[in-house]
């Protein structure tokens, strides 16, 4: 009694199970549809950001203003201008390389230490104590008639300080 | 005439039916004893329905934009209405929900309740979870304080570390700073976004303990069925009362204890030190001694996984309905704790030693201080559990308790670290 009934149902279930699938494509479709619009939407939204924001140039100062050995921040450009002890310039950017905390300069130890996780670094930059996995990024330095320019528009990344990176006249 | 009465009262009776319609109608009188749940989930949910209602107050004045954002909350502060009272209650209720999800999971697993029929409310449990700390979170940013600011910072520079879409998925959230785009989009996500996530998983789960018939019960070898009483007024009484209870003491807190908020959001000066909320500072202790991409990323999902796996694809369940119930349950957990706390203050206060000690000796890469270590301690971990089997022939379930005991007692250990033992600069110091 039971077996005919089964075999009835079967052809009935595949349609409805085919029919199931369909909506089942449906649904994915739209929602797939649905995060790709979102995504786009948040893309376009971080691209415009980032052009809008490209600063203009920082005209630091002539060479005479800054002594071998200082850091003379750059609060408009976030940025720390050092002059090292050779007479060259590094621009270092203030965030740190580990989570992009704003690194003040300690004028006492002659380090920058960040205050989220305790990470140092040298006046050029490199890594005194983890978890920063690599120096401070650079910024472009440009001398022009004996002033400093800065372009905070491009962001440098380096896995150690090397002599040639600074900027002489 | 008495048909047209009793079509009058069920319609009457309808609204209270359905919101009724989570529980089963009959509950066993066993798991009525309030030391068997603690009312961890009802007061989860009590605390929603404030957070909810505090919530829609506060965006009546709340303006999601970085010029105004501060400025309305220091506005509602400072007026001497009950905006104030809101905010606080808004607050604490976060995060005593942070802290009570937290509990009501641990009782979930160590009286039992994953086993046959609970599986699927496991995993959706630790969805709502995570949703609860992704709410506290995008919650964080929107008074735009420094706090805000800079625990925003951290965490979105963590995604940075995440492999592959790690990149990506710092740029949706605004880019590598945090900015107006960030504060929209935490926005959404805060009001909208998580909240019906929140509440669509959340009735999901309460459907899926009545389908489980009710709470976790001692499994009787006896085949007496258990005793059962009706929902209404047994369950409801009961639960009400915690409810309650809880909603007077946090309202009576709120009207006395004022919720911080510190100086508008200034990108160029972080706090010393800058400390993420306090549910995360286990993952930023982590942070101090992996490289980025295993502290928040192959480590926590190592942790979940393993989480979500011992139940399910291991069978570890504890006995159903008591704490503990396993033989000599009790024993383990306390032993296993001990060694747990002791051994994380221990390696922390070492490595933090070797750190300071010759910091820019030690090379700070991904093997080094990621992958090396990570491999170590998973390891070392299943040795030390594998010989214990060995040693004291325990049961799979028993493995299974010490591995959860342990991850649970490492994490907790790691907060307490992080919240009261880092001082300036992120140093080890003493909280007194």
């Amino acid at each position: 009694m039971k077996s005919p009934d089964l075999s009835k149902e079967q052809p009935q279930l595949g349609r409805r199970l085919f029919l199931n699938r369909i909506w089942l494509l449906l649904a994915s479709i739209v929602a797939i549809e649905f995060g790709w619009v979102g995504f786009k939407i948040l893309k376009s939204k971080s691209n415009s950001r980032v052009s809008t924001e490209l600063e203009s140039i920082v005209v630091a100062g002539n060479i005479s203003e800054f002594a071998p050995g200082s850091v003379t921040p750059f609060p408009q450009g976030q940025f720390y201008l050092a002059c090292l002890d050779d007479g060259s310039f590094l621009a270092l950017s203030r965030s740190c390389t580990h989570l992009h905390c704003s690194v003040p300069w300690d004028e006492g130890k002659k380090q920058f230490v960040c205050p989220c996780h305790g990470s140092a670094f040298d006046l050029n930059g490199d890594v005194l104590r983890p978890p920063a996995p690599r120096p401070l990024d650079l910024l472009h330095v440009r001398i022009e008639n004996g002033v400093v320019k800065v372009d905070p528009g491009q962001v440098i990344k380096r896995d150690k300080f090397d002599p040639s990176q600074a900027t002489r006249i | 005439m008495e048909v047209i009465n009793k079509k009058q009262t069920s319609q009457r009776r309808s609204l209270s039916s359905f919101i009724m319609h989570v529980h089963p109608t009959v509950v066993a009188r066993d798991t009525l004893r309030f030391t068997l749940s603690f009312g961890l989930g009802g007061m989860a949910s009590t605390l929603c329905l404030l957070l909810f209602m505090t919530g829609v107050l506060l965006l009546l004045v709340y303006e999601p934009t970085t010029l105004n954002a501060y400025s309305s909350v220091r506005t509602l502060v400072n007026d001497s209405g009950f905006g104030s009272w809101v905010r606080n209650v808004h607050y604490f209720s976060a995060n005593i929900l942070v802290f009570i999800a937290f509990l009501h999971f641990l009782r979930v697993y160590l009286t039992g309740a994953t086993n046959t029929g609970r599986q699927l409310n496991w995993v959706i449990g630790i969805v709502l979870l995570m949703l609860i700390f992704l709410s506290n979170l995008t919650g964080y940013l929107l008074p735009w304080d420094q706090l805000a600011f800079w625990a925003i910072t951290i965490c979105t520079s963590m995604l940075s570390y995440v492999p592959l879409v790690g990149e990506s998925l710092q740029m949706l959230l605004g880019g590598a700073e945090v900015g107006a785009s960030t504060l929209s989009i935490f926005f959404v996500l805060h009001v909208v976004f998580l909240p019906v996530t929140l509440i669509i998983l959340a009735v999901w789960h309460f459907w899926l303990v009545r389908k489980a018939s009710g709470l976790v019960q001692v499994e009787e070898e006896t085949s007496s069925p258990p005793i059962r009483v009706s929902t209404s007024p047994h369950l409801v009484v009961r639960e009400a009362a915690v409810g309650l209870s809880l909603i007077a003491i946090i309202l009576l807190f709120a009207a006395f204890v004022n919720a911080p908020l510190l100086d508008q959001a200034n990108p160029g000066l972080s706090p010393n030190p800058a400390k993420a909320p306090w549910y995360f500072l286990g993952f930023q202790e982590l942070l101090m001694h992996f490289y980025p991409t295993f502290a928040v990323c192959v480590i926590p999902m190592l942790l979940l996984f393993t989480l979500l796996a011992l139940p399910l694809l291991y069978d570890c369940s504890l006995p159903a309905g008591r704490w503990i119930g396993v033989a000599k349950g009790r024993a383990i957990t306390f032993s296993t704790a001990v060694c747990g706390l002791l051994l994380t203050s221990i390696v922390v206060f070492v490595d933090d030693l070797t750190l300071a000690s010759d910091g820019g000796a030690i090379t700070f890469d991904w093997f080094y201080r990621g992958l090396l270590p990570t491999a170590l301690i998973v390891v070392v971990l299943f040795s030390v559990i594998l010989l214990l089997r060995k040693m004291f022939s325990l049961s799979r379930v028993q493995s299974g308790l010490i591995l959860f005991t342990f991850i649970i007692t490492v994490m907790l250990g790691l907060t307490v670290i992080g919240i009261w033992f880092r001082g300036e600069g992120m140093q080890l110091v003493w909280p007194w």
